[in-house]
């Protein structure tokens, strides 16, 4: 296999799409993508887009090629993907693989969606159909209600009274917005930059024992990036940002979990082994992670389950400070899904952005990590747990 | 052979039916094509007590299109006493489940019921889950 880089980034404002429709909005992206990395649209082999609910959205299935059309790419192939909220991680994992292949040497990978639009009844129960249907449907479960869930068993597994533990979870809320609010692409932009953990904790309740701002928001937004052969990098720019190794994995029903225990999610365990495996690298390696805070307690969890701390300490060492910009790991200092936005379908396209961006230097003040990171990593989870991806990515190219 | 349809039946006339592996003799609930345990295709129907543990639960507060009218409502996880884990709804004030989060966790529960959602034009027809009562 071929090492891969990606040599182009781009990414739309996150927030609410008052005019531009999704073909617009990814368009958007990959414009910025194909113009960043200096290559012509006619060079561009194959397009890989995430989209979880363009159907429900806008009506409109299969995006894929509406968007190569928009572009001009037709007719090369142009395939949608869809894992839920991971559905640009996966698109941008099968586009690296692709090249690796050598099938292609110049592609398009990225997301996009529309879910703040929706308005938050239709958005939440098109977001629930990433649920098991036929048993968690008529339970009405929703994600913030699956989230609350695992925050009562991760009270419970760790002896962590219930108050103590939303009072670290708002922890997570107060640095992920506190993050959001210096980054100019995100949704909560100069908002709730400096929020309180008694603000999180008393905001009302969405889902037990969650409050509003425990939860991301609904967004809509697009983030697209170039990939090519690293042999062909050099040729188009002097940071192309290596793949080093990618990881997936998948989960079946929330009641066939090991243990009925939703805070050790096997899917995610085993897609972030193989990551680190296929990178040759460790968790102590990773120098900015940017991962799937879809809730404060989300956080936690993937950072137990991805081996950056041992089962339950990843609370503990968020009140410790370990998780900050400046800290032993760096998470979400673009502001993760909390305080960036969260448009399902664009959202792991959107982590490899700023892991590039930090990576290249380019990151924006008081969001860029000093020194330059080495090695990054995403961490995207679509579904309770159903689809995770993870990307590792580096400034130099795999050591073996 | 059971099928889902089959399971929901079940549920709508008081049984918590599962299938039981001749392999391993483990309990797989809901059915699939293979036990839950170690994968085994030689699966014969049998029937869950209905009792279990609260393995956990939410309070749902904002919800699903179509779930409007039933706020606040508690799904919840239950682990059989069979083995199987099933998710389902627990019938109980909210607000004392609120207040009293943690003590409820491992609580013995049985099911008493079963919930049954009318669908929408997304769901393909109605559904139904079972519906837990605490016993302790
Ligand atoms: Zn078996």
């Amino acid at each position: 296999m071929r090492d891969v880089a990606i040599i182009g980034v781009g990414h739309t404002k996150f927030g609410r799409a008052k005019t531009k429709k999704g073909l617009e909005l990814f368009s958007e992206a990959a414009l910025q993508a194909v113009d960043d990395a200096g290559v012509e649209l006619k060079d561009v082999e194959a397009l890989f887009q995430g989209s979880a609910l363009p159907g429900f959205e806008e009506g409109q299935v299969m995006p894929a090629a509406f968007s190569a059309g928009e572009l001009g790419l037709s007719p090369v192939p142009a395939t949608r993907y869809e894992g839920a909220c991971a559905s640009a991680s996966i698109a941008v994992r099968e586009a690296a693989m692709w090249v690796a292949a050598g099938e292609f040497d110049v592609v398009l990978a990225g997301g996009v969606e529309r879910a703040l639009t929706m308005g938050t009844l239709f958005a939440t129960r098109t977001f629930s159909m990433a649920c098991h249907a036929p048993t968690e449907g008529p339970a009405g479960l929703t994600f913030p209600g699956v989230f609350g869930m695992a925050a009562l068993q991760y009270s419970k597994n760790y002896g962590v009274p219930l108050e103590e533990l939303r009072e670290k979870m708002a922890l997570v809320s107060v640095k992920n917005h506190r993050q959001g609010a210096l980054n100019p692409l995100a949704q909560f932009y100069g908002k709730m930059g400096d929020l309180k953990v008694e603000e999180v904790v008393n905001s009302r309740f969405v889902a037990d024992p969650l409050t509003l701002l425990d939860c991301c928001p609904f967004s809509d937004g697009a983030a697209a990036l170039v990939l090519c052969s690293a042999e062909e990098a050099r040729k188009y720019t002097d940071e192309p940002v290596f793949v080093l190794g990618t990881g997936q994995g998948s989960g079946g029903a929330l009641s066939k979990m090991a243990g009925g225990d939703l805070t050790k999610p096997a899917s995610r365990v085993s897609s972030a082994r193989m990551a680190f495996k296929r990178a040759g690298l460790e968790p102590s390696e990773i120098d900015v992670l940017e991962l799937h805070d879809c809730f404060t307690i989300a956080e936690l969890i993937a950072l137990e389950g991805m081996g950056f701390f041992g089962w339950g300490e990843a609370a503990d060492a968020t009140a410790d400070g370990q998780t900050e910009r400046d800290g032993k790991i760096p998470v979400n200092a673009s502001g993760g899904l909390l305080g960036r936005g969260h448009p399902i379908g664009a959202t792991g396209a959107s982590q490899v952005y700023w892991v590039v961006k930090q990576m290249r230097g380019e990151a924006p003040k008081g969001i860029q990590i000093d020194p330059v990171p080495e090695y990054g990593m995403t961490d995207t989870l679509g579904g309770d747990f159903g689809t995770l991806c993870h990307l590792i990515l580096g400034r130099s190219k795999r050591r073996k | 052979m059971l099928t889902l349809s089959e399971y929901e039946e079940g549920l709508r006339s008081g049984k918590l039916l599962g299938l039981r592996c001749a392999s391993c003799g483990g309990v797989t609930c809901h059915p699939m094509p293979v036990c839950q345990w170690c994968g085994g295709r030689s699966l014969e129907r049998t029937k869950l007590s209905g009792a279990g543990e609260l393995t956990t639960f939410t309070v749902i507060r904002v919800p699903s299109e179509g779930f409007e009218g039933e706020v606040p409502y508690i799904p919840c996880l239950v682990k059989t006493e069979e083995g199987p884990c099933v998710v389902g709804r627990l019938d109980y004030d909210a607000e004392r489940a609120t207040q009293a989060a943690q003590e409820l966790l491992g609580k013995r529960v049985r099911m008493s019921g079963a919930y049954t959602y009318k669908g929408d034009k997304f769901s393909g027809g109605a559904h139904s889950c079972p519906v837990f009562e605490v016993t302790e």
